[in-house]
């Protein structure tokens, strides 16, 4: 399993646009890997990103106007007499005041524009998605189903999403670049956004307002998957997690929820019932362990139960006393839960 | 054109020892601690400053190593987030301001003919101050407990439950200590350029630089109360059990944001506005006219001043303000950009329109002209709303504030520098090392920045202190890292430079330049009464005009000699018309008495010392009291 499911998702498209700011992009190596903004997925970023280069183009344009002045008198107008002192005061005010006022006032256009196509929330009966921000992680919760996740959002592709947002302590801001600009998630207060995917795959996401030692590690992973299958995963959110099919499951289980795990973390359908951390009932299928920090596999798992610090240096995860032959069974037993 | 060498003939040998007995001070430790003169004040602010800007500089010189590749361990997360917090409060509140004031104490004085700052005590007293206020925040970080929340502290992260211990309040009580400082600076800049202007300098005549430290002051008055309001109601609630930013007893942690922002948008205009001024002052030199359009470029000043108050809110886009209230404040933030538009046109007309000298402070200039259109355009896309939702507290802002902010302060400074510093030191700087100097700073400011730009659109967020090696992002980081190592080293020789010059550099004429405002009628350094005649203003470029030059001559009036006395003049406030001669005050120990209590009562105030805090307080009052007692001339008084 790859932090990054590149493998659904597509390669920036060069843009006959975009072929000037490509060849920069081609020279830091920028891959299609990136959640860039300029390769949207969906509804609310195509139209940003549809903004972004109308700004950008108008940007060049001024940008090569000035530096032509520039040159022109830096080539032609050298020397050492003191000139004499005309004032053309109205190429100042059109060039400086006028044409600005022009251009700007047509962008300010579009930008509002756009802002209230981004505000428009989506219909009553859309499906609603419950997003509440901790520090270094995202706890998800469904309309209409009892279970809970983590880190990780499945929407319906080509439906537009509510997104509630709250905070269980400071702020934070829910990002998906290629999806839909930033909300912050405001101690005190709810806020609501939408997402809406066009194609089929995985956007990631984070967190991008400062929340302390790990805002780094603080990001999520959107799937928009066909409708059937996201009815299929809110479903399995009512079921109880995967029982423990071979012996070293079944002792991870046991492990799990009689030691120090089940104090913070729940699995559906057991005795761990613990509120302070992610519920795990579904983390074999995560796209990684502790909101991106490393990828999700066993390797990693049993770093991170041992010692979360060294993973992620000032999470809330203490490290846990587990003895040598009990951690491959927790690892098996957590990587099953599927 | 200018007075070069020797004594102009306007005061006579007697009544130039005369002023010399009342404004020289003989070196002593005693003088070096009480010293009042505008220039040594200016110098001190600078070097401090300067000081604060080669910490903030290896704060982000580390940041730049860590992020050089991805998931690199050389720093913690919490020496990181300490790191960038003190990189971006010091460079705000400790580098740029204090280093145009340094610039303006130096200046203003000499660019409008005066003998000194119109509050010569209160001057030093605010330098004391900002050296206080910058080491207390500074020792923190030996001490492991730096600020680490950010420049902009935003509650409730900066609430006692998220950051118990005493970082937060190293910030609140750093800050509020250095506000007193900026308001009695911009207070002294704002009576010194209505009342001490020599006569004739009517407004219309005023240099561009001094309306530009004028109109910073005045937003510095109006701005720095919504921050010390913010710091102290943290303060609070972190000490004495109030409720302001705590939502879950009725608090509102928007409410800092709103406070801190309404400070914050006009502190980038109090940050960029005096590196416009230079801009505007070292042009002429080089392009032998005047600046064009000069009540255009008047009217931009001002305009920015005003509207800079009315565009906080977009910094505030993603925090689901309402929308109607989002238009209004993308419209204000959409047209001030106009003003700037103005002036940028202005220098491109002078540049157009005069006749090009290629020497170190212009290649500055040009370097500014670039870097700071590229911030501007990129600012201006910042007004759109929907645009900033996407790309605020990305690394594209990061790259957009580092144009603006090297582009419009500090490329200007170094413009400044090479450009005063014969003035300042008397000596002048070796052109070859400016030029690679230059050179180097440009490229490494380009190569740090702009690849911000892309891996910002590719979705790296901010204040990170790594980042995965698989979503694109490392090469962009590793290019930008190198530039801040070739910024680095362009700097080094901007240092070597000066340095250079002090030790090595050949004796400077009074005015190498051929500038335009009264600084370059003086001596290189200026005499410790900066002119031995006051001059009668006769225009806007008073050392390009004879009138001007002939009123510091032979029969220059005896009424602005004014060697009976430590004397300057005092004239209207528009017009610049001969009022009456004043007497300025002289050196003294208080205003250090007074900063050193001030400290202590921060000190004390930090550690809950309130027995100390209190006897701190009193013995403010009590110097205050000391300072302001009537003196024996108590009429004649200004400062």
């Amino acid at each position: 399993m790859q932090t990054t499911p590149s493998a659904n998702r597509r390669r920036v498209r060069p843009r006959p646009v975009g072929a000037a700011l490509l060849s920069l992009c081609l020279l830091t190596g920028c891959a299609g890997d990136s959640p860039s903004a300029l390769n949207p997925g969906g509804a609310g970023a195509t139209r940003i990103s549809g903004l972004w280069w109308l700004l950008f183009w108008i940007s060049v344009a001024v940008f090569v106007e000035v530096m032509a002045l520039m040159t022109w008198a830096l080539v032609f107008r050298r020397g050492a007499v003191r000139v004499r002192h005309s004032q053309p005061m109205r190429f100042v005010a059109v060039a400086g005041a006028g044409l600005p006022f022009v251009i700007l006032v047509t962008v300010y256009g579009f930008g509002l524009h756009d802002l209230a196509a981004l505000g428009k929330s989506p219909g009553r009966d859309a499906p609603t998605i419950e997003v509440i921000g901790h520090r270094w992680w995202w706890e998800v919760r469904y309309q209409g189903a009892s279970g809970v996740t983590a880190n990780e959002l499945h929407i319906p592709v080509g439906e537009r999403v509510r997104v509630r947002l709250r905070t269980d302590d400071v702020l934070h801001s829910f990002w998906v670049p290629q999806l839909m600009p930033k909300t912050d998630l405001i101690a005190g207060q709810e806020r609501q956004t939408w997402l809406q995917a066009e194609r089929a795959g995985s956007y990631r996401g984070q967190c991008a307002e400062y929340c302390g030692t790990q805002h780094a590690h603080m990001a999520f992973m959107v799937v928009a998957e066909p409708r059937a299958d996201f009815d299929a995963w809110v479903g399995r959110l009512d079921a109880p997690a995967r029982a423990p099919e071979t012996d070293a499951e079944r002792r991870g289980q046991q492990a799990f929820v009689q030691g120090t795990c089940a104090a913070c973390h729940s699995i559906r359908g057991t005795d761990a019932q613990g509120k302070v951390g992610p519920d795990l009932s579904d983390v074999g299928s995560r796209w990684s362990i502790g909101a991106g920090a490393v990828p999700n596999d066993p390797g990693h798992l049993g770093g991170w139960i041992a010692n979360s610090q060294t993973v992620k240096p000032g999470n809330y995860m203490p490290p846990q006393p587990v003895s040598a032959d009990q951690l491959p069974e927790l690892i098996a037993y957590l990587q099953s839960l599927k | 054109m200018s007075t070069t060498t020797g004594k102009p003939p306007g005061a006579s040998q007697e009544e130039l020892s005369r002023l010399e007995e009342h404004w020289g001070e003989r070196p002593s430790l005693r003088a070096w601690f009480s010293t009042v003169d505008h220039k040594k004040i200016g110098r001190r602010y600078i070097v401090t400053a300067a000081l604060f800007f080669l910490f903030a500089g290896i704060s982000a010189l580390l940041m730049r190593t860590q992020l050089a590749t991805p998931e690199s361990g050389i720093l913690s997360p919490q020496e990181y987030n300490q790191l960038f917090t003190m990189h971006g409060t010091s460079m705000i509140f400790l580098f740029a301001t204090p280093m145009f004031f340094g610039l303006g104490n130096f200046l203003v004085p000499l660019m409008i003919g005066s003998r000194d700052m119109a509050f010569p005590r209160l001057n030093a007293f605010g330098y004391w101050v900002f050296l206080f206020a910058g080491l207390f925040m500074w020792v923190s970080v030996p001490f492991g407990s730096a600020p680490s929340a950010g420049w902009f502290n935003y509650a409730p992260l900066t609430n006692l439950k998220f950051e118990p211990g005493l970082a937060i309040d190293v910030y609140n009580l750093g800050l509020l200590f250095l506000g007193i400082s900026t308001t009695v600076g911009a207070i002294n800049f704002i009576v010194t350029a209505l009342k001490l202007r020599a006569p004739g300098m009517s407004l219309n005549r005023v240099p561009l630089f001094v309306w530009a430290i004028v109109a910073t002051s005045f937003m510095v008055v109006f701005a720095l109360p919504a921050l010390n309001l913010d710091n102290l109601l943290l303060f609070l609630d972190r000490r004495f059990d109030t409720h302001f930013f705590d939502p879950s007893a009725g608090g509102n942690v928007l409410l800092w944001q709103h406070l801190f922002w309404i400070f914050g948008h006009p502190d980038v205009y109090i940050i960029v506005m005096p590196g416009l001024g230079i801009v505007s002052a070292v042009l002429p030199a080089f392009t032998r006219r005047g600046v064009v359009a000069y009540p255009l470029v008047v009217l931009a000043i001002v305009s920015i001043s005003i509207l800079s108050f009315g565009v906080w809110a977009h910094h505030m886009f993603a925090t689901g303000l309402p929308q109607l209230s989002y238009s209004f404040f993308s419209a204000a933030s959409t047209i001030i950009t106009i003003p700037s538009g103005i002036q940028f046109f202005a220098w491109l007309s002078t540049m157009a329109l005069g006749r090009l000298v290629i020497k170190v402070p212009l290649l500055f200039l040009i370097g500014f002209l670039v870097t700071f259109l590229i911030g501007g355009l990129t600012g201006a896309m910042f007004a759109l709303t929907a645009f900033d939702q996407q790309v605020t507290d990305s690394y594209f802002v990061v790259a957009h504030f580092h144009y603006v902010l090297l582009g419009g302060a500090v490329f200007p400074m170094l413009a400044g520098l090479y450009y005063w510093l014969p003035k300042v030191t008397g000596r002048m700087y070796h052109e070859g090392l400016g030029r690679w100097a230059f050179w180097l700073v440009l490229a490494g400011m380009q190569l740090t920045f702009f690849p911000m730009h892309l891996y910002g659109l590719f979705g790296m967020p901010r204040r990170v202190y790594t980042y995965r090696g698989d979503l694109g992002w490392d090469a962009g980081n590793l290019i930008a890292t190198i530039g801040a190592y070739v910024l680095a080293t362009g700097l080094l020789l901007v240092l070597i430079g000066v340095v250079h010059a002090i030790r090595r550099g050949r004796p400077a004429p009074n005015d190498p330049w051929g500038g335009d405002t009264l600084e370059w009628t003086t001596a290189s350094p200026p005499e410790s009464y900066n002119f031995p005649v006051l001059p009668q203003v006769h225009s806007l470029h008073p050392t390009w005009d004879e009138r001007t030059a002939e009123s510091t001559g032979a029969r220059a009036s005896q009424d602005r000699i004014l060697s009976e006395g430590r004397r300057t003049l005092f004239t209207s406030e528009l017009d610049a018309r001969y009022e009456r001669a004043v007497e300025m005050a002289e050196s003294s120990l208080i205003p250090l008495v007074l900063a050193f209590w001030l400290l202590i009562f921060f000190i004390s105030m930090l550690f809950s010392w309130w027995l100390v805090a209190g006897v701190a307080a009193a013995a403010v009052v009590v110097t205050m009291g000391v300072w302001l007692w009537p003196s024996r001339r108590p009429a004649e008084r200004a400062g």
